[in-house]
């Protein structure tokens, strides 16, 4: 009985099934175990970027970098790999590049005390400029090599029925919930977000909080760039553009606060569930994609809207 | 006769269940003070917020002049004339003192502008009347919590309202403030005005209050006259049961130096000494304004300082609340809604917030069963009143939620207990218990220092007191030389430095 209250009470988790009963009555394909699956792969990218965007709105900030970040270090694996370089090396690299770009974001956040959002614009501008300079504004291919069609595997390779992008979604999500539920990290990133005053007079070193936010967000965003470059074999100089929205979105439809201190995974879960559904349904239902952006844009702001009149209402 | 400005009827609220107030009724009448007490949790916030319709009752009527009325939001009731100093802090810290007073009310020229100069002309004469000498330009983050606390009532009176509720509005003055506010409660009830006076300090009561209503446990207990009534009869009504003694102070013997201060100075403070020994509780009494509570910051590592601090005879650094707690140094924060607790969070984590490290195995992952265990006794030791530990601070009443501050800080099982105003809000049964713990972490060898606006607290429960007069040490007290006058005296700076042990 409670736990059905409860989940009556997630707001999330009810637009994501009514969206689902929608999309499945207008169009009976969308239930079929090809297009379920096609729905989870394409929403692993999104997902895994909005993990870190979740931190990051935790706290009470933000990481518009995101996408510029994944441009980037798919850029570098992409270049890495078609010189030969083992895969397990490129990967490392890869993620340890965005890990170290997302301290920099939040070394400009603490100890240069910058808004978030205009550190991270900041980190935009200058990486898709660092990305046209190295990629010359040409795709970058992972060429041909036995180590690039190893390093496919990871964006098109299957463990079982399922692709394997999405097993690196839900270990993402695993992972991120373990953190932020029970690690001392995680609690002082809510601490943070709610009262940083009280969490600094707790004896915690709120920046050091950050920058492990920020490195998180940036490692997460470079593991979207490998999933991305290893699904189109090859790193497109304005892979990630707009991205940073599409990761708010999620999070923010998954009922975490902007103002920070509030928010859970599995929301950003559902809400990156709720977008790849919409995106999926917009495709089945053949809009034209001028107007897909048209109907995304009314239903993010719409789900957003109703949450807000619910917190509001005593 | 008394005439009725306001009655409110058989009042039930229940929070998400819980049964917060049961069938209370409560009477504010024209030109009197009515005292509104209970325990920490009792429901008297609740009930008056209520009244000003912040939330909406259950069940039950209000009458205003006579008529049935209902407020949805408090500009409804503002509008009615009500108006209401609330217990927690309400200003926006980044406007000023006039700003705040006028926010939303500000008075506009016919074309839609702001007249800045009646704001503020307006916003002085309140200011004046409380005897607030700031520049109502002055932003609010720049003032003291006390004079925050001020602010707040120059606002409420500004209303000009017909009932003014106060909900604790002396917690963060000195006598002096506290004496100015009555002045100006006075002039209002000769204006016809009628005053609920919610309070912890109980002779507060018996000076300004003409009735008293008691609730206990969200009950109504019941309505008395001040004047056939007493402060034991009162407390009785409040807890159910006689009180013994107030202040339990304890004799203990005193040991070593502990920790020592020697010349220290910062752009709060100057050339601060003394030195805590052993299982010695040292009070710190002084005005609005001297600097007490940026002291014990600068102590904790908020405030960089020149000087040396030693402790056990070795000299530390202090550059961050970090390094105080593991010195063993823990501060409980004069004002908890800012940085001594984190309302949006559970009791369980803001208990165990400052020694999770405790709580953490080698690979950082919380023991949540340790912790839960942790937060339990707390809340069952000093008898926090709470739905559980889950429960949000926010939904805490104020009393309580103080419990919960000093709970966090115990739990880092600290050498020296810095307490900034402990009290402040905290009602009389669980008062004596947060006596009865200082004494048991005594008895425990723990150096404590209690700053506090409440004299007789600081007579009733330190062996020292140390007096401070902007930013400086003006004398020690042993207690047993201690007076209201001479504390008085040494605070308001009349004197030089008398000795120290
Ligand atoms: N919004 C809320 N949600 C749930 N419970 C609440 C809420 N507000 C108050 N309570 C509970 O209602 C009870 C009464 O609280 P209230 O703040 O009225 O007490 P109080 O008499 O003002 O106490 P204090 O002297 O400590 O200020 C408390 O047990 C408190 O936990
Ligand atoms: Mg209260």
């Amino acid at each position: 009985m409670t736990t059905i209250k409860k989940l009556l009470k997630n707001k999330p988790l009810i637009v994501l099934l009514a969206a689902s009963v929608v999309v499945a009555i207008i169009n009976p394909r969308f239930l079929t175990w090809g297009n379920i699956l096609t729905v989870l792969r394409q929403t692993s990218i999104n997902a895994v970027i909005a993990t870190g965007m979740t931190f990051a709105i935790l706290i009470g900030g933000i990481d518009l970098s995101v996408g510029s970040v994944l441009g980037f270090c798919g850029a570098i694996a992409a270049a890495m790999i078609s010189s030969g370089i083992n895969v397990f090396v490129v990967v490392i690299t890869a993620l340890m590049l965005g890990t170290f770009i997302g301290f920099l974001n939040g070394t400009l956040i603490t100890a240069g005390r910058l808004q978030p959002f205009i550190a991270t614009l900041g980190t935009v501008t200058l990486l898709r400029g660092l990305i046209l300079v190295f990629t010359k504004g040409r795709p970058i291919s992972t060429g041909s090599t036995g180590a690039s069609e190893a390093f496919g595997k990871i964006g098109t390779g299957f463990i079982g029925p399922i692709p394997i992008p999405v097993y690196i979604m839900i270990v993402v999500f695993i992972l991120a919930y373990y953190i932020l539920n029970h690690t001392r990290i995680g609690r002082y990133i809510y601490a943070t977000g709610s009262n940083e005053e009280a969490t600094i007079y707790s004896g915690i070193k709120t920046s050091r909080v950050k920058l492990f936010v920020y490195s998180v967000s940036g490692m997460t965003a470079a593991l979207a760039g490998i999933l991305i470059t290893a699904r189109l074999g090859s790193a497109q100089p304005t892979a990630g553009a707009g991205y940073e929205l599409d990761a708010i979105a999620a999070v923010v439809l998954g009922g975490t606060s902007m103002a920070g201190g509030v928010g859970t995974i599995a929301g950003t879960a559902i809400g990156a569930l709720i977008i790849g559904i919409l995106n999926n349904a917009l495709n089945l239902m053949k809009v034209p994609s001028y107007y897909q952006d048209v109907a995304k844009g009314i239903v993010i702001l719409a789900a957003v809207l109703l949450d807000r009149k619910q917190k509001l209402s005593r | 006769m008394k005439d009725i400005a306001v009655s409110m009827k058989h009042i039930t609220k229940n929070f998400s269940g819980i049964n917060v107030l049961k069938d209370v009724s409560f009477n504010i009448y024209k030109g009197r003070v009515m005292a509104l007490v209970g325990e920490n949790g009792a429901g008297k916030s609740t009930l008056m917020k209520i009244l000003t319709g912040v939330y909406l009752k259950t069940d039950g009527e209000i009458y205003l002049d006579g008529s049935e009325v209902s407020f949805n939001d408090t500009h409804s009731s503002q509008e009615a004339g009500i108006a209401i100093i609330h217990q927690e802090l309400n200003l926006v810290k980044d406007l000023s003192i006039g700003e705040n007073i006028f926010l939303g009310r500000e008075p506009v020229s016919g074309r839609g502008r702001i007249m800045w100069k009646r704001l503020y002309e307006n916003s002085e004469y309140w200011l004046k009347k409380l005897g607030l000498n700031e520049n109502p330009r002055e932003l609010v983050r720049n003032l003291s919590v006390g004079k925050q606390q001020l602010v707040e009532i120059a606002k409420a009176l500004s209303i000009d309202a017909k009932v003014i509720i106060m909900d604790e509005p002396t917690g963060a003055l000195t006598p002096a403030e506290t004496q100015k506010l009555f002045n100006v409660i006075n002039d209002l009830k000769r204006e016809g005005k009628s005053i609920v006076y919610i309070s912890h300090r109980l002779q507060e009561i018996f000076e300004i209050c003409d009735d008293v209503t008691v609730l206990r446990d969200g009950e109504l207990i019941g309505e008395k006259s001040v004047s056939e009534t007493d402060e034991d009869k009162v407390i009785e009504m409040m807890v159910g049961r006689k009180l013994s003694e107030q202040y339990p102070r304890i004799e203990t013997a005193i040991g070593q130096d502990v920790f020592r201060v020697e010349s220290l100075s910062n752009e709060f403070v100057k050339d601060i000494s003394f030195s805590l020994r052993q299982s010695e509780t040292l009070g710190v009494a002084g005005l609005m304004g001297s600097s007490r509570t940026e002291l014990m910051r600068t102590l904790y590592g908020i405030y960089p300082y020149k000087g040396d601090i030693f402790l056990n005879g070795t000299k530390i650094k202090i550059l961050s609340p970090m390094d105080a707690l593991n010195f063993g140094i823990a501060y409980v924060s004069e004002d908890r809604k800012t940085n001594g607790i984190i309302t949006d969070m559970s009791v369980r984590d803001n208990i165990t917030m400052s020694s999770l490290k405790k709580f953490t195995s080698a690979l950082g992952l919380i023991n949540k069963n340790k912790e839960q265990a942790s937060a339990n006794n707390y809340i069952e030791t000093m008898s926090i009143k709470t739905a559980g530990t889950y429960q949000l601070l926010k939904y805490l009443s104020g009393g309580n939620q103080q419990k919960v501050s000093i709970a966090k800080n115990l739990n880092t099982s600290p050498k020296i207990l810095i307490l900034d105003e402990p009290t402040r809000g905290v009602d009389v049964g669980a008062r004596k218990d947060i006596y009865d713990l200082i004494n048991k972490f005594k008895k425990e060898g723990m150096c404590i220092i209690v700053v506090s606006s409440d004299i007789p607290e600081v007579l009733g429960i330190c062996d020292r007191i140390m007096v401070m007069h902007e930013g400086k040490i003006s004398g020690f007290l042993q207690q047993k030389d201690a007076t209201q006058e001479a504390i008085m005296t040494l605070a308001v700076g009349k004197d030089v430095y008398n000795d120290d042990h």
